[in-house]
Parts: structure tokens; C-alpha cells; sequence
């Protein structure tokens, strides 16, 4: 994107020398922050920490799933303070597990990383604009999240109705979550995903008024960068659908504590509108998840292509069609609940409708190199990867949508399988492609490239060893959220576990590569990705000034994607 | 015959009701006159999961085999195309377009017409596989004849009850059997290979589902207090169990034998202990196993017990295999 960068970039540079003045000390910088980096810069800390939490659980589960029968839950009872656990006990640890698993990769992980990290930290940025639009409410948005993990941590360590926390799964269900867990856990999950919620809300308002008003001179909605327009669809989709859940964990907070029986028959009440409520926020959740990395990794492809996105326009809208439709398919999560044949067809032909924005997407990205001089720095290599993994994703998304053929498939491991190829595999893969793409502008140093590179290949086989055979285990039926199994479903639970470890060796190098670039990173330049790197953030220093874009940049006519 | 029944006698302990106790007392009696039964033992690879299993399980019922067809031949195929399309594709572009062999990068931004056939392409394929796959659901909602047999099944934490209203009100309550070396999942219920006819841990019970094979049944599912789920892989079915509400489907399993399924909707601690085992037996086994019950009724519709097995068993199925056998051709 051609710009008039060296007016601004003059000013910023004589700028940096002499910020001291406005640089708060410690506690005032992070506890009371409004810059929009320095917030961005604690979500993408605060979502590895809850990460490794959060992967911690997930190594737990394949431990105990490595072979049948139950070994290790009893010893994971304890961790939890459950004093000599019975067997019903102990079991409950593994719905907790399977609960926290899922509450801290979504929420507390892919969010915080993805909208809260990168979104803060490149959206302003890339539009030309000096910093978000509320910043307060932005450093309240952080907070809240902190605050709705500590919650959720919380109902650990209490009473859950057959142990001690929360085993609801992520999805909280009723009534296992109403008259079926009593005491604290559940509600301090619910805490957890209220305060969470409500910083989101914060954080999509915040987003959504920053880049339809705080764009820079001539930067038109049609010539932002495609990472701020999947921020803004993602957005909107947050804005939309968090206060549907919101609704729906009120009223089971209700339920289960001031006598209401929104989801209980007893009392008039039904099961099945949880599960509506639920999923019209839960469908939009996942694109919440992937939109943002479909943005980076678009950024990504044509930075190493040298070469505009192709279709840009399309590429746009197609985000745009995918966010309207993931409102309207909500109930494929449902087809086993007992909808009518007709509900049940409309849903499989909606479904059906998001493989053709998604493809796409796809195509367009392939076109994109295609003609292209493709450099294979490490966030090229993450982003070619993520383009296949996604793909391997969605078409058994396609499967899936099919509400008859999932009959057999629904709540198996193929559908974990399928989720976790379009999140494990697909949003965190475009995490650590942003990560690499961006990590030195953030810190000034450079990563070093080998690493990257082993990092990628050690990742890439051990996702894979995890989760391919998981197909293999669903369609021969094994359950989701199993602790134990019959002897038949050993042999690829086992490889899955053996997959994990790889991929625990994989984090080990990243985290190698972090300190390694603390320590000995060659300091990185402005523009370290070179030509093809033409958006607004590669006209900064590396790190940028504390504050940028104190004179706007104006974007010329001209400019490109 | 009789050895059967007492070796299977209702458990007194646990769960078990004074109806149980009852139903014990009375049973022998009549069960000597004029049923019995003896659990069938499975068939390896029937009905569960195999070791190392890659695929589907092998298919019992007409619609399964429908389904079965959709995704090996349909699914499958399409899915595996893309993906080594796309992943061609990417091997492609990285040899031919990477920055030696291609030093200066075109400048191409847009081309409509390959835009319009990546879009419109796509349609056509799904619509493709949304003909037989709508088709399928339309079949799997086809309600049961009225005299067709009905069986009520109800999840409860942490085991199914199966009602038998056509054939006497009596109730079969179903527990997992407990595993040698495991802790004790239901207290007074025996470990799973102390009989001959024991399938796989994990998934034997006490007490099977036990059906008519070659009918159509009706089985009506619902719960006692959180959502369950009834699912048997072999036999394409899966349907939850919602307390408040009664979800009804039509089942028919093609061949006697034994089908298992396990709890498919998180419902707490022992989730993944309350498997269902569906034995199949053709009518006249079936009906000997229901006199096994205390007040059993063989005749819900009226029609000498013995003619059963003929009457019912053919006209009521006839439709539905052939219906389901010549659609699925299409």
C-alpha cells in the first residue's frame, strides 16, 4: 500500500527520542493501560497463559486416553483437592477437564489471541489511526476477561454435583448444568463466561467504532488491509451473538438459583431452547475464531507472493456472506435432539451454503501466489499450511452438515476431529503464522527462522497424529467426552496420545525461539519481510513509537491492496 | 430352557424395585410354561467397533445401508477430490510460482470469470450432494405403520430403561456390566466375560434392548432427568433422550443379532458407562423372551401369539426394504 509515509514516519522517528514524558511507569502502563499496543501485548500474554492452562488439561485427557480403563483421573482428582475421590468422583474430574478444555481454548485462549491480541495491536495501525477509540473501555475489556478466567479457575476448586468443578462441557447444557450440577462450580462458570462476555461486547463496539470512524485520510472500507475486515465481521458477530448467551447463561443462572424453569419441563419449561439459545451465539462463536485468521493469513499470502490479494472485493464480501450465514445454521449442532424433517432439511441445505464463500476464500488465496514470487519465511510456510489443514477441516464440515449422515457422526470423535482441524489446526495455526509475521514489530527483535521452521514441522505432524485418526474413531462410533473406552478404540487413541507429545515438543521449540529472540535476536528493521509487506504497520519502527500516526497518514488514490 | 431366565433374573440389589423382586418371584412359573431365553452371544465385528477400525461399522438396517451409500460413494469421494485438488494446487504454485523460478511476481488482482466458476462450481456440487442427502432424512422420518411395535426407552443417570406397552408394561432395566479390575460401576450387577454370551467391556449389559428382527419397531425415547442419547452406530441411530419430551423413530434392524451403542450426550459423571446393547431375535424368539416377563402380553394387535411371527413379520417390512432398497439405487 503505497502511502506517504515518510512525512508521518519523520515525525514519529524524531517522536520516539523524546516520549519519555508520556510513558507512564509500570503499574500505571499495564494496570491502567489505554494503549492499544501495550493492551493488545497482555491479551497475547494472558492467552498464552491460558493456553498452556488450558493445553495442560488437554495433555491430562490424552494421558488417560492412551490406553482403556481408567489410570491417571484418580491422581488428576486430587490435584483438584478432592480428598480420597470415589469412583463417581473421579469420573466428574473428566467432565471438568473436558469442560475447562473447551471454555479456556475458546475463550480465554483463541479470542484473547486473535480479536484481543493481534485485532488490538494491527487493526488501528493498519487503518492509520493513532490508537483505539475507547481506550478505557479497551483496558476494561482486558480486564474483564482476567477477571472472567480467575472465575472460571475459581469453580475448580468447588463443589459441582458429583465432585468438584464444573463438568458440564463447554456448552453447559440443561438441565446437566441445572438440577443436574448443584452447588457453586457451574455459577462461577457462568461468571466466567458473563464477565468474558462483557468485555467482548466492550472489545466488538470498540473495534466496530474504530474502524468505521478513525480510518485514516483516503483509506476507503475498500482499500483496508483484509485483516481489519475480518476484524469488523468478526466484530459485528460478537455484537450480535454474545448477548444471545448472555441471555441464555442468565437464565440458567436463574434456573438453577431463584426457582425459574426456563429449561425445565417441571415446570413448563424445555431442555431443547438452551440448546437454540446456546448455538445461535455458538455458530457465530466459530467464525469468531476463524475470521480473524482467515484476515491474517490473507495478509500473509500476499505479503510472501509479492503480489495484491486476489479478488480482494470478493474475498471481503465472502467474509461478509460467511458471517451473515453463520447466523442461520445453528441447529446443525442439533440434529439429534429430535428436530422436525423440515427444520432438519433447512438446516442441511443452509449448512451446505458456507462451503461456497469458504472455497472462495480457498481459491483466492491459492490465486494470490498464484503468478507470484513466493519467499518461504516462516509465516508463509505456517500460512501455506493452514490453507491445507482448513480445507482438510471443512470438507468434513461438509460431511457433517448433512443432517441424515450425521446421525451416526453426531457427538463422535469425528466431530472432534472436524473441530479441531478448523481450530487447533486451522485458527492456531493462523495464530503462530501472525505470531511469526508479526512478532518482531511487536518486539523489536527477530525470531530466528530455523526454529520456525521446526517449530512448523514438529507441529504439523503431531496435530495430525492427534487428530486424523480421531475420524477413524468416530466413524466406528466412539463417543465424545469418554474417559474409557472399549478395547476396539485403543490402537488410534493411542497414536493420538503419542501425537500430543510430539506436538508438546513443538510448543518447547517456540518457546525456545521466544527467548531465544529476547536474547540474542538481531534487532529487527522496519520493514524486515521486504517488498511484499506493504501494509500500514511496516511504515513504523520495529517496535512502534508508543504512540503512532500523531500526523495521519493519507493513503493515495492509487494505493492497492 | 428355563436355566436362561435364572441366570438373567431381574438384580435384586441397586436399583432394583420391589416390582423387580416381584417379577422375580413370579417369573420361573411362567417362564416354565410358556418362554425362554438365552442371550445370543455376538458376532466379532458385528454390531461394535473393530480393532483399529478405519471406517463405518458395517450396516443392519435399510436406511443405514441408504446412509453408508451416501457417504462412501457420494461424501467421500467428493471431499478426498478437493482436498488433493487443493493440496496439488499448492504443491503447484510453491515449485512453479516460488521466488527463483518466478524472480518478478505478476501484478493479476482480479479475473472475474474464474471467480464466478469458483463460486458457481461449488453450488452445483453441493446441490449434487444435497438430493440424496435430503432424501435420506425424508426416509428417516417415514413414521412407523400404526401396528407397528412399540418400544419406550428412557436414559437416566446412569443407565436406560427399555418399556415394552405393547407387550404387557413390563420394564427391562438395562446397567452396564462391571470390568474385571476396574472399580465397581453398579453395585450388584455381575463383570462383563462371567457369561458365554458376553460382548466387548464397555459395552455389555445386564439386561439387553431385546427386539424383533425384520419389523418395523417404534421406539419412543425420551428421559427421567438430564438429556441423554440413544445411539446405535451399526444401525445408523441416534436420537437423544430430552426429559419433557418423547422423540420417536423408526427402527428396523435387518438380521437377529447383537448391536451396540453407547450414551452419545454428556449426561455427568458415568457418562461413558451406560452403553446400550440391542439383541435382535426373529418374532417367535422375540415373543418366547417377552413370556419370560411376569403379565406379559404377546398380542398387542390382537392376532393369535403363534401367527406372529408370519403375519406381522413380512407385510409389516415388505414396504420398507424394498422402498428403501430401490430408492437408493436412484
Amino acid at each position: 500500500m503505497a502511502t506517504t509515509a515518510d512525512q508521518f514516519q519523520g515525525h514519529v522517528a524524531d517522536h520516539g527520542h523524546d516520549h519519555g514524558h508520556d510513558h507512564p511507569g509500570f503499574f500505571a502502563r499495564w494496570f491502567m493501560s489505554t494503549n492499544h499496543k501495550d493492551i493488545g501485548t497482555m491479551y497475547l500474554i494472558f492467552a498464552i497463559i491460558a493456553g498452556i492452562i488450558g493445553g495442560a488439561f488437554s495433555g491430562m485427557m490424552r494421558v488417560e486416553l492412551a490406553e482403556p480403563g481408567i489410570q491417571y483421573l484418580d491422581m488428576f482428582a486430587k490435584w483438584f483437592g478432592a480428598e480420597n475421590p470415589d469412583f463417581t468422583t473421579t469420573l466428574h474430574t473428566w467432565n471438568v477437564l473436558i469442560t475447562a478444555h473447551g471454555l479456556i481454548m475458546v475463550f480465554f485462549m483463541v479470542m484473547p489471541a486473535i480479536i484481543g491480541g493481534f485485532g488490538n495491536w494491527f487493526v488501528p495501525i493498519m487503518i492509520g489511526a493513532p490508537d483505539m477509540a475507547f481506550p478505557r473501555m479497551n483496558n476494561i475489556s482486558f480486564w474483564l476477561t482476567v477477571a472472567g478466567f480467575i472465575s472460571l479457575l475459581c469453580s475448580a476448586f468447588v463443589p459441582g454435583g458429583t465432585g468438584l468443578g464444573a463438568g458440564t462441557g463447554w456448552t453447559v447444557y440443561a438441565p446437566l448444568s441445572t438440577y443436574g450440577s448443584p452447588g457453586p462450580a457451574v455459577d462461577f462458570g457462568i461468571f466466567a463466561l458473563h464477565l468474558s462476555g462483557a468485555g467482548s461486547i466492550m472489545g466488538a463496539i470498540n473495534f466496530i467504532t474504530t474502524i468505521f470512524n478513525m480510518r485514516a485520510p483516503g483509506m476507503t472500507l475498500h482499500k483496508m488491509p483484509l485483516f481489519v475486515w475480518s476484524v469488523l465481521v468478526t466484530a459485528f458477530l460478537l455484537l450480535l451473538s454474545l448477548p444471545v448467551l448472555a441471555a441464555a447463561i442468565t437464565m440458567l443462572l436463574t434456573d438453577r438459583n431463584f426457582g425459574t424453569t426456563f429449561f425445565d419441563p417441571a415446570g413448563g419449561g424445555d431442555p431443547v431452547l438452551y440448546q437454540h439459545l446456546f448455538w445461535f451465539f455458538g455458530h457465530p462463536e466459530v467464525y469468531i475464531m476463524i475470521l480473524p485468521g482467515f484476515g491474517i493469513i490473507s495478509q500473509i499470502i500476499s505479503t510472501f507472493s509479492k503480489k495484491p490479494v486476489f479478488g480482494y472485493l470478493g474475498m471481503a464480501y465472502a467474509m461478509v456472506a460467511i458471517g451473515v450465514v453463520g447466523f442461520i445454521v445453528w441447529a446443525h449442532h442439533m440434529y439429534s435432539t429430535g428436530l422436525s424433517v423440515n427444520t432438519k432439511m433447512y438446516f442441511t441445505a443452509a449448512t451446505m451454503v458456507i462451503a461456497v464463500p469458504t472455497g472462495v476464500k480457498i481459491f483466492s488465496w491459492i490465486a494470490t501466489m498464484w503468478g507470484g514470487s513466493m519467499e518461504f519465511k516462516s509465516p508463509m510456510i505456517w500460512a501455506i499450511g493452514f490453507i491445507f489443514l482448513f480445507t482438510v477441516g471443512g470438507v468434513t464440515g461438509v460431511v457433517l452438515a448433512n443432517g441424515g449422515v450425521d446421525d451416526n457422526l453426531h457427538d463422535t470423535y469425528y466431530v472432534v476431529a472436524h473441530f479441531h482441524y478448523v481450530l487447533s489446526l486451522g485458527a492456531v495455526t493462523a495464530l503462530f503464522a501472525g505470531f511469526y509475521y508479526w512478532f518482531p514489530k511487536m518486539s523489536g527483535k527477530m525470531h530466528s527462522e530455523f526454529l520456525s521452521y521446526v517449530h512448523f514441522a514438529v507441529f504439523f505432524v503431531g496435530v495430525n497424529m492427534i487428530f486424523f485418526p480421531m475420524h477413524f474413531l468416530g466413524m466406528q462410533g466412539m463417543p465424545r467426552r469418554y474417559p474409557d473406552y472399549p478395547e476396539a478404540f485403543t490402537y488410534w487413541n493411542h497414536i493420538a496420545t503419542i501425537g500430543y507429545m510430539v506436538m508438546a515438543a513443538s510448543l518447547v521449540v517456540w518457546f525456545a525461539n521466544i527467548a531465544y529472540a529476547f536474547l540474542a535476536g538481531r534487532k529487527a528493521e522496519d520493514n524486515y519481510w521486504g517488498e511484499g509487506a506493504t501494509t500500514l504497520e511496516w511504515t513504523l519502527t520495529s517496535p512502534p513509537p508508543f504512540h503512532q500516526f500523531e500526523t495521519l497518514p493519507v493513503i493515495e488514490e492509487a494505493a492497492h491492496h | 430352557m428355563i436355566s436362561g431366565h435364572i441366570a438373567r433374573s431381574p438384580r435384586l440389589l441397586g436399583k432394583a424395585c420391589i416390582f423387580s423382586a416381584a417379577a422375580f418371584l413370579a417369573a420361573p412359573a411362567l417362564a416354565q410354561e410358556e418362554g425362554s431365553y438365552t442371550p445370543m452371544t455376538p458376532t466379532e465385528g458385528v454390531g461394535m467397533p473393530t480393532p483399529g477400525g478405519i471406517g463405518f461399522q458395517d450396516q443392519f438396517s435399510p436406511l443405514g445401508e441408504y446412509a453408508l451409500k451416501i457417504h462412501n460413494y457420494a461424501l467421500m469421494p467428493i471431499i478426498t477430490i478437493i482436498t488433493l485438488f487443493v493440496l496439488a494446487l499448492l504443491i503447484w504454485v510453491v515449485v512453479r510460482y516460488n521466488s527463483r523460478a518466478n524472480p518478478v511476481a505478476s501484478k493479476t488482482s482480479h479475473n472475474t470469470a474464474i471467480e464466478v466458476v469458483w463460486t458457481i462450481l461449488p453450488v452445483f456440487i453441493l446441490l449434487g450432494i444435497a438430493v440424496p442427502s435430503i432424501d435420506l432424512i425424508a426416509k428417516q422420518y417415514k413414521p412407523a405403520p400404526k401396528e407397528a411395535l412399540t418400544i419406550k426407552v428412557t436414559g437416566n443417570q446412569w443407565f436406560w430403561t427399555y418399556g415394552y406397552p405393547d407387550n404387557g408394561e413390563f420394564e427391562v432395566i438395562s446397567n452396564m456390566l462391571n470390568i474385571p479390575g476396574q472399580p465397581v460401576i453398579n453395585n450388584g450387577v455381575r463383570e462383563v466375560g462371567s457369561e458365554a454370551w458376553d460382548g466387548p467391556s464397555h459395552l455389555e449389559v445386564d439386561n439387553r434392548l431385546v427386539v424383533p428382527a425384520g419389523e418395523l419397531i417404534r421406539l419412543q425415547i425420551t428421559a427421567a432427568d438430564v438429556i441423554h442419547s440413544f445411539a446405535v452406530p451399526s444401525l445408523w441411530f441416534k436420537l437423544d433422550a430430552v426429559p419433557g419430551r418423547i422423540n420417536e423413530k423408526v427402527l428396523f434392524v435387518e438380521k437377529p443379532g447383537v448391536y451396540y451403542g453407547q450414551c452419545s450426550e454428556l449426561c455427568g459423571a458415568k457418562h461413558g458407562y451406560m452403553p446400550i446393547a440391542l439383541e435382535a431375535l426373529p418374532r417367535e424368539k422375540y415373543n418366547q423372551w417377552v413370556l419370560t416377563h411376569p403379565g406379559a402380553v404377546i398380542d398387542g394387535r390382537e392376532e393369535p401369539a403363534a401367527a406372529a411371527p408370519e403375519g406381522e413379520g413380512e407385510t409389516v417390512p415388505a414396504d420398507m426394504p424394498e422402498d428403501a432398497a430401490t430408492e437408493a439405487a436412484v
